[in-house]
C-alpha cells in the first residue's frame, strides 16, 4: 500500500468515475476536497471484515477480492471488484463495522473518503445524503441479486 | 436446416463410431473424440446442431457437437455426467463403439452474424455447444466486427478447455472473459455471475449478434442484460435444452410452447421465446 496523496487531479477523477457522474457537480466538488487517493500493490487489504469501516472507497483501476474466511475453510471469493466500482457499504451503516474482507488481487488504484466526513457532509445537507442513497441502492440491489443467483447455483443444475 | 423426416433415408439408424480419444475435462465432465466406421460419410453439421448418442444397452442421449465443423472426420462431443446415460458416455475408453445419429436441430446464426459484433455468454457446459461457432468466426475473423466473449462456470475446477481457453485469451482479435461463482484465493481472475462481466464488454448494440447458450435461467438473464443494453430480442440467440427422444420432430418428448426443440431448435431466436421463459410449466 502507498501513501495517501491528494492530488489536485482528485475532484476530476471523481466526477468521471461511473458512480459519481450526472451527479450535482457542487457535491462532487465537496467530496473531492476531502477525497484522497491511495494505490494498493497485490495482496494488501482495502478493508477487513470485524475492523472499523473508516473508508468508502472508489475503485479506478486494479481488481479487489471480497472475500468471507470461515473457520476451516480456505479463504472464499464471492465477488471481484474493477475500475468504475465501489467498495462496500458498511460506512453507511450502524455500528460501521466491515462485513466482509477487500484485498487486492492486482495492482489498484483507489480513491477513498474518510466515512466520519463523508456521513458528517450527507447529515448536514440531507439533500446530497439522498442523492448518494440513490446510487448506492441500486449498486446494494444489484449485488444482492447476484449473491441470490450465486446462491441458486446456476451451472450446477 | 430442415430437421430429417422419416422421408429422408434412415433417420433412426445409427452408425458406429470408434471412440478416437478421450480426456477429462473436469471431475464429471470428458470430452470424446469420435470417428466414423470405414466408409462412412463424414458427419457434416452446421455450429450448434446436436447428436443423438448411443451407448450399446445402456441408452441413448442428444449431445451438442463440440468439434470443429472443418473437421467432419472427428466428431467432438463434450459430456458430463448427469445420469445413467451420460455417465456411461463420458466413461467410454479408447475403442469402445458410440453409436451416432445426427446430426439434428438447427445452428447457429452465422451467416446473418456477418458484419456484426458478436457477443457470446457461455454458463457452465454451455462451452461447448458454442465452441464450433466460435471456431468458423475464427476461421473467417474479417467477416465479423468484435468479439465478446463471456464465459461463467460454479468455480475454477468446473472450467473447460483449459488449454484453448488460454489460446483464446492470448489473441488480440477477440475479447474472452471468464468468471466463476465463486473461487478460492489462488484464482486471480474475476469472481460474480456472468451477467456482471457485460458492462465490461465492447460491443454496438444495435449492429451485434449475441448467443447464449447455458442454463435457461442464465440465458434468461443474459439476454434481458443484453435487452437493457440496447440488443435487439431477435439479434439474440438462445440454445435451448430438452427431453429429446426421436430427433426428428415426432414422439413430442422435447415439446417447448407450440414448438419442438429437437426440430425448431435447438437454437432460436430469444425474442420468439421470450415469453415461454416466464412460464414455470415449460
Amino acid at each position: 500500500m502507498t501513501a495517501d496523496s491528494a492530488s489536485p487531479d482528485v475532484p476530476l477523477h471523481l466526477a468521471r468515475h461511473p458512480f459519481f457522474r450526472g451527479m450535482d457537480p457542487d457535491f462532487v466538488a465537496r467530496l473531492g476536497a476531502i477525497a484522497y487517493e491511495r494505490s494498493f500493490e497485490p495482496g494488501a487489504f482495502l478493508v477487513r471484515e470485524g475492523d472499523p469501516a473508516e473508508e468508502f472507497w472508489i475503485l479506478f483501476s486494479g481488481k479487489v477480492a471480497i472475500e468471507i474466511v470461515l473457520p476451516g475453510r480456505p479463504r472464499t471469493t464471492v465477488q471481484t471488484l474493477g475500475s468504475g466500482d465501489i467498495v462496500g457499504w458498511s460506512w453507511l451503516i450502524e455500528p460501521f463495522i466491515s462485513r466482509f474482507d477487500a484485498r487486492a488481487v492486482k495492482a489498484t488504484r483507489a480513491l477513498g473518503i474518510r466515512a466520519a466526513s463523508l456521513r458528517s457532509l450527507l447529515n448536514d445537507d440531507p439533500t446530497d445524503g439522498y442523492h448518494l442513497l440513490l446510487r448506492l441502492l441500486p449498486v446494494i440491489a444489484e449485488r444482492l441479486e447476484n449473491t441470490q443467483l450465486q446462491l441458486l447455483d446456476l451451472h450446477g443444475a | 436446416m430442415n430437421a430429417p423426416s422419416l422421408e429422408t433415408p434412415n433417420p433412426w439408424l445409427l452408425a458406429p463410431y470408434s471412440v478416437q480419444e478421450r480426456k477429462a475435462e473436469t471431475a464429471d465432465t470428458a470430452t470424446i473424440v469420435l470417428a466414423p466406421p470405414t466408409g462412412h460419410p463424414p458427419l457434416r453439421f452446421e455450429p450448434g446442431q446436436f447428436n443423438m448418442l448411443y451407448l450399446f444397452g445402456v441408452g441413448e442421449i442428444p449431445v451438442s457437437i463440440c468439434g470443429d465443423p472443418t473437421d467432419p472426420e472427428h466428431v467432438v462431443h463434450t459430456i458430463r455426467s448427469a445420469g445413467r446415460i451420460s455417465a456411461a458416455l463420458g466413461g467410454v475408453t479408447t475403442g469402445a463403439t458410440v453409436g451416432v445419429r445426427g446430426p439434428y436441430g438447427t445452428g447457429w446464426p452465422i451467416e446473418e452474424a456477418t458484419g456484426k459484433d458478436v457477443v457470446i455468454v457461455a454458463g457452465g457446459l454451455g462451452l461447448p455447444p458454442l465452441r464450433p461457432v466460435l471456431l468458423e468466426m475464427l476461421r473467417r475473423r474479417d467477416r465479423y466486427g468484435r468479439i465478446e466473449i463471456i464465459y461463467g462456470a460454479k468455480s475454477p475446477r468446473d472450467l473447460v478447455y483449459y488449454d484453448q481457453i488460454q489460446a483464446w485469451r492470448a489473441r488480440s482479435d477477440l475479447r474472452f472473459q471468464t468468471t466463476v461463482d465463486t473461487a478460492g484465493p489462488d484464482w486471480y481472475g474475476d469472481v460474480g455471475v456472468v451477467t456482471t462481466r457485460l458492462p465490461d464488454s465492447r460491443f454496438e448494440p444495435k449492429n451485434t449478434i449475441a448467443l447464449i447458450c447455458g442454463p435457461e435461467i442464465m440465458m434468461k438473464l443474459a439476454a434481458q442484460a443484453l435487452v437493457q443494453r440496447g440488443v435487439d430480442r431477435n439479434a439474440i440467440w438462445v440454445s435451448l435444452e430438452r427431453n429429446m427422444k426421436c430427433a426428428i420432430g415426432l414422439c413430442g418428448h422435447c415439446q417447448f410452447g407450440s414448438d419442438f426443440v429437437c426440430r425448431d431448435g435447438p437454437v432460436v431466436r430469444y425474442g420468439t421465446v421470450e415469453r415461454a421463459f416466464a412460464f414455470r410449466e415449460l
